[in-house]
């Protein structure tokens, strides 16, 4: 599964994308964004406050309870800011 | 009755003519009765910012700014509705976002151009980072609660 990151998550994590194999227990995105704080310092200091991160699957705006067992591509971001 | 709308989404580097951007839009048409063009542009905060990065998800954005015109298309009688969002490096004056929806009647166009502009904000994917006149650089922009308000309403 690969996954990317962007904006100030991304530079928190320190690489714009990574593929990753998941444990069968991490099956949606809270287990993900729960999973991930405990891979290294820098994960921890992007998801610090996980409440605020955006997830997006399959370039998809996805809610917590979500599942990503099917998902190619899985996106991290902080609120957004265009316009 | 209002045929299906054409909707254009373009996510570019490039700067934008809303001139030429809206004669494409009413070029040859005859049964257009309102042009709502909204530009957004980027602005100094008082002296204080020197540029501006926009920084986006390729694909997603693209995709995201597609779903935005056709949840608005369905809701009025829209003719033609055309997105344009910009991404790299602004200065003040820069253009950034153009929004141009073309209906029969002004109400329609109006509210067409705020929806898209209101759910752009909060649901497509790009981020602001801001340099600033005193030398500060990269400061990621802050969601506004007000811009989720503003797409609630709808």
């Amino acid at each position: 599964m690969k996954l990317v990151y962007f904006a100030w998550v991304r530079e928190r994590i320190g690489i714009d994308e990574e593929t990753i194999s998941l444990p069968d227990n991490v099956t949606n995105v809270s287990q993900l964004l729960t999973w991930l704080k405990d891979r290294g310092e820098g994960y921890a200091a992007a998801l610090e406050h996980s409440d605020v991160i955006r997830v997006a699957i399959d370039q998809e705006h996805a809610d917590a309870g979500d599942s990503i067992v099917h998902a190619r591509e899985i996106a991290l971001f902080p609120p957004m800011t265009g316009g | 009755m209002v045929k299906a709308a054409n909707i254009s989404v373009r996510v570019q580097r490039e700067d934008f003519d809303v001139a030429v951007e809206q004669k494409r839009i009413t070029n040859g048409r005859r049964d257009i009765g309102a042009v709502v063009s909204f530009v957004g542009l980027c602005r100094d905060e008082q002296g204080t910012l020197a540029a501006l990065e926009l920084e986006h998800y390729p694909g997603m954005a693209q995709s995201e700014l597609q779903r935005i015109g056709q949840n608005c298309t369905r809701r009025w009688p829209i003719q033609e509705l055309s997105i344009v969002h910009r991404f790299g490096k602004f200065v003040p004056g820069d253009n950034i976002v153009l929004v141009i929806a073309a209906s029969p009647h002004r109400q329609a166009a109006f509210d067409a151009a705020s929806f898209v502009m209101d759910f752009l904000k909060t649901n497509a994917p790009f981020w602001k980072r801001q340099h600033l006149t005193n030398g500060e650089n990269g400061s990621w922009v802050s969601a506004k609660i007000e811009d989720d308000q503003a797409a609630d309403r709808w």
